[in-house]
């Protein structure tokens, strides 16, 4: 056999996890693809001119960022939790679990694989936007950074909701009952600035409003929560949720009888 | 890697392992010397899968040490696992993948490059040219097992853990897997395997451990433990009914059976078999068969264990 390499069931986990998603593009990528193009039809055509929500952008270019957001986000969470669910439920993970694989490799592989979904379907997302709107990009690397924290903390949170859903009831709840909740109660489509009290405060718990508003902040140069705020929150967040997974993992909870 | 060949190929120290108030395994120990094959058997629920998952890490110890070539599997697993290749009794497959990509993904994660040569010959060994296309619900059980097998070999691993590898398999698909078997143990691989084929394990074990309700009740050379048991009988069929009550018959310890036309005499090891066969002659009936049994591995099985099925 050729010379022995630790990285290497990393990276061909990484590969297969991306392979996976790619070998199913209409499901993982041109789906997701085709929502965010309705809701610019509905906002930008339909309803967006009747709608002002910033003085000086139009309502279409404020929505813009949130939709790249929920595309980025949505597609990290879905991708790692339904491969690894998928895995458990099947039993195939037993082929993993008896290889040299650290939790560390585990969990950075399906992370990434997981981000590079999400951050496609962003950046689909954004080429679809240009027939509706462009965005300033006030702040590309700001707006990049949050991206690429938003996708790793839904990765984080994937994983988790993959090993702690016993069946497919269960994973799904995570979405329906807690993701989309908090997105559209995050200010995706409306300032959360411009919210009564009390919905105002609460929504300062909700760590969506963070990354969507942060993300929207650094997109056009207007709003209400700086790049700092964004990265302290979220990247937060993040760090809790992969030090659980990573725990989760090492002790093989769920995973290992 | 550097491997001391006077290490055992796997050492377990007391191995036991608890579910609820249950224990599963209960301070097993034994150790299987490089190049060994080594059968594990027990009735179902004796712990067999229990202990292979131990061993290749899929389930966690509660108490003891497992060492593969002198290296523990829970401080040093990835040394372990990739000396490890294992091949679980469960059916489990990925079907986003064809037979051929999933066995090149499989070096991988073992930390080795694909080897073409070599995983051209586990096709062509284990018969899954036609298949390589194809995905893995398109195949049969027995295809299905025998790409298990190529994936637990494609690392090329110095212990092989086969658990009920030839379940539900025809007859020359488990000819085919016991032959390349054969072929890596020649080649140096250490073979752990259970199987519910009392009579492959008999054909292929060095070595046999006995395994009822977690412990190991019986743990011989296949040989000694089949000598253990002193159940050699001389098998006598008779043209003409004999009586039981025939002092002849009494004499020998024969036990008439099919309405007199059988008998079945303990032979003993110091037995002198042309004693017996001048007392035979001497019979009022005509001998037309006779013919000697050994005592095979299910007898000594369901001795030790109290099993009735296996």
């Amino acid at each position: 056999m050729s010379e022995y390499s630790r990285f290497r069931p990393f990276l061909t986990l990484l590969s297969k996890e991306t392979q996976r998603f790619f070998s199913v593009a209409s499901q993982t990528l041109l789906a997701p693809v085709v929502s965010a193009s309705l809701y610019l039809l509905i906002f930008g055509v339909s309803l967006g001119s009747r709608i002002s929500v910033i003085p000086e952008f139009q309502y279409v270019q404020f929505v813009i960022p949130g939709l790249i957001l929920m595309g980025v986000i949505n597609n990290a969470f879905a991708n790692v939790s339904s491969s690894l669910f998928m895995s458990r439920y099947l039993g195939n993970i037993v082929d993993l679990l008896v290889t040299p694989l650290t939790s560390t490799q585990y969990i950075a592989a399906y992370t990434l694989a997981a981000m590079l979904r999400g951050l496609l379907v962003g950046l689909v997302t954004w080429l679809v936007s240009l027939c509706f709107a462009t965005i300033p990009w006030a702040h590309p690397f700001q707006s990049l950074a949050i991206l690429v924290l938003g996708s790793f903390v839904f990765s984080q949170f994937g994983i988790l909701a993959a090993i702690f859903s016993k069946n497919f009831d269960t994973l799904s709840m995570f979405t329906n009952f807690l993701i989309l909740p908090l997105i559209y109660l995050g200010g995706l489509f409306y300032p959360v600035s411009q919210l009564p009290s009390p919905w105002r405060e609460l929504s300062g718990f909700n760590p969506l409003y963070y990354l969507i508003e942060g993300f929207r902040t650094a997109a056009l140069g207007v709003g209400s929560v700086p790049f700092a705020v964004v990265i302290g929150v979220v990247g937060g967040l993040g760090a809790v949720l992969f030090a659980s997974a990573v725990f989760i993992f090492t002790k093989g909870y769920r995973l290992r009888g | 890697m550097s491997v001391s060949h006077a290490t055992p190929a796997l050492e377990i120290l007391g191995a036991s392992k608890r579910y609820d108030k249950q224990l599963a395994v209960d301070g097993v120990s034994f150790s299987i010397e490089p190049g060994e094959v080594f059968g594990l058997l027990g009735p179902n629920g004796a712990g067999k899968s229990t202990l292979i998952n131990l061993i290749s890490g899929l389930t966690r110890l509660s108490g003891g040490r497992v060492l593969v070539f002198g290296h523990d599997n829970q401080s040093d697993f990835e040394t372990t696992r990739r000396l490890t290749g294992v091949m679980p009794q469960e059916i489990v497959i990925d079907n986003f993948f064809t037979l051929e990509q999933s066995l090149r993904m499989h070096a991988g994660y073992y930390g080795y490059a694909d080897d073409p040569v070599w995983r051209r010959t586990l096709v062509e060994r284990l018969a899954l040219e036609p298949y390589l296309k194809r995905k893995p619900l398109q195949l049969s059980g027995g295809t299905k097992r025998r790409h298990m097998l190529a994936k637990a070999l494609i690392h090329k691993p110095r212990l092989l853990i086969l658990d009920e590898p030839t379940a539900g398999v025809d007859v020359e698909l488990r000819h085919n897997i016991w032959s390349f078997v054969r072929e890596m143990r020649a080649m140096g691989t250490t073979v752990l395997l259970t199987t519910h084929y009392l009579e492959e394990a008999q054909e292929m074990c060095d070595r046999i451990a006995i395994l009822a309700k977690g412990k190991i009740v019986a743990l011989d050379r296949t040989s000694n433990l089949l000598r253990s048991i002193d159940d050699r009988k001389l098998l006598v069929r008779v043209s003409a009914p004999l009586m039981e009550t025939l002092p002849a018959l009494r004499e020998i310890g024969a036990q008439v059976l099919e309405g007199g036309h059988l008998l079945s005499i303990p032979l003993s090891s110091d037995g002198l078999l042309g004693d017996l066969l001048v007392k035979l002659a001497a019979l009022p009936t005509k001998i037309e068969e006779v013919e000697s049994k050994s005592a095979d591995l299910e007898e000594v099985f369901l001795s030790l264990t109290g099993a009735r099925h296996v």
